[in-house]
């Protein structure tokens, strides 16, 4: 999950009897299944818990380029560099689809960005632990993608149209970076030598538990949940989606050799799914608090590269200008 | 003077024959610019074979509270339909 502990200033969901005429049919059209667009009309509420949400996915797209863009220069074959090349430049137009989604909104692109640099928007807890080795590329392809297209898959139905298109259109790519994660693992655990197996495990071992954190702490008793969840700009709880991501992702761990780092999973006949150790959320909440082993060498990283590209930006707009301007003379 | 690359919208033809579609916006300084970030992506999957961009402050919408006065007139129109008229079948296909 890209967008962690969204909140959405509701103290509880109101009642059909509280709501106002416009907000009951608001209300209405979201139950009926209709896509709400830019210009109808809509909640206060609601158009503010979808830009922090939807800014946040795309601010954890664009520096989720981060922790990959380490490895382009490093992958062990040309090949793995070419693929490893398109899924980060997949990234990057990944945050461009959601920035627009959030602009529809009212909200301006230099605005939300300006809001990631200064500390006052999040992005999601996982971009903040670093990938030390190769076998990290593969456990951050299968886990780390792996878990967001848990959360992506339902938000495709999302109330919220231009959201809900951008997320398409998303899904339609992220199955290629799961499988690609999934293929680095293959050939390191099927193919490869004990060492690389090894190499293998020891990502395992670090992305587990970060990997269950992105679904965000249980929030089945949380206000801004329920309230998200009326609105359909959530469709599922934390819990369901953790489940979901841990019942299908352990027998592909067990396909590859590889133990999952929690000496107390077990199959759960009963639930149907396994029991398992919640992870560490004093961890969570110090690296959301900015404290994670990577989140001062990120936001260095966004900074500096939005700063140091400010000249070619700025150039290109004045470029733009003078053309226009010859071309209205010219007339 | 901000320096925001003004927001264009995009549509590509997916196939030879078909139109135009909407797939999405990005910003750009110039149109020449749009044409080459549409490409990069938007077209990343042999998507299309054309692209038209369009800059977002140019296009003219309908607005939602019109839906009615435009829209719900041609609900009682049915004749505009072929199902409306009952050909017997003796006539043959048409």
């Amino acid at each position: 999950m890209y967008a962690q502990m969204v909140k959405t200033e509701a103290k509880r969901v109101k009642s059909r009897e509280e709501m106002t005429p416009e907000e009951a049919a608001f209300q209405d059209r979201i139950e009926a299944g209709e896509k709400i667009e830019p210009k109808d009309w809509m909640p206060e509420g609601y158009r503010r818990t979808l830009i922090r949400q939807i800014g946040q996915h795309a601010h954890s797209e664009i520096v989720g380029q981060l922790p990959e863009g380490n490895w382009i220069t490093r992958a062990p074959t040309l090949e793995r560099k070419a693929i490893l090349l398109a899924k980060v430049q997949d990234e990057a137009g990944h945050g461009l689809y959601l920035y627009s989604a959030a602009e529809t909104l009212g909200v301006s692109r230099d605005a939300l960005i300006a809001k990631l640099h200064d500390g006052s928007m999040k992005y999601s807890s996982i971009f903040n632990y670093p990938t030390l080795t190769w076998a990290d590329i593969g456990a951050v392809g299968w886990l780390v993608d792996g878990a967001a297209i848990m959360n992506q898959v339902p938000l495709q139905r999302t109330s919220y149209g231009p959201y809900s298109r951008a997320m398409i259109r998303i899904c339609k790519e992220e199955s290629f970076h799961q499988r690609q994660g999934y293929d680095i693992l293959i050939k390191m655990c099927l193919k490869g030598t004990p060492a690389q197996k090894a190499m293998a495990q020891d990502a395992l071992n670090r992305f587990w538990y970060p990997s269950l954190m992105m679904f965000g702490p249980s929030d089945k008793d949380s206000v801004h949940s329920a309230q998200s969840m009326a609105w359909k700009i959530k469709i599922n709880t934390n819990d369901e989606l953790r489940q979901k991501f841990v019942d299908q992702t352990v027998p592909q761990a067990e396909y590859l050799g590889l133990t999952v780092p929690d000496p107390d999973l077990t199959w759960n006949e009963d639930k149907g799914g396994y029991d398992f150790t919640e992870p560490d959320w004093a961890e969570f909440y110090a690296v959301l608090a900015g404290n994670g082993p990577c989140n001062r060498e990120r936001m260095a990283a966004r900074v500096a590269a939005w700063e140091d590209g400010a000249w070619f930006r700025e150039g290109l707009m004045a470029h733009a200008r003078k053309a226009a301007k010859r071309g209205v003379a010219a007339e | 003077m901000s320096s925001e690359w003004p927001l264009w919208e995009i549509f590509i033809r997916g196939q030879h024959g078909l139109n135009h579609r909407h797939v999405g916006s990005l910003h750009a300084p110039d149109a020449e610019m749009a044409i080459r970030h549409a490409r990069d992506v938007y077209t990343r999957r042999n998507e299309g074979v054309s692209i038209w961009a369009v800059k977002s402050d140019d296009i003219v919408a309908s607005a939602p509270s019109e839906k009615g006065p435009l829209f719900d007139p041609s609900n009682s129109k049915v004749y505009r339909h072929p199902t409306f008229f009952d050909i017997p079948d003796e006539a043959g296909h048409m």
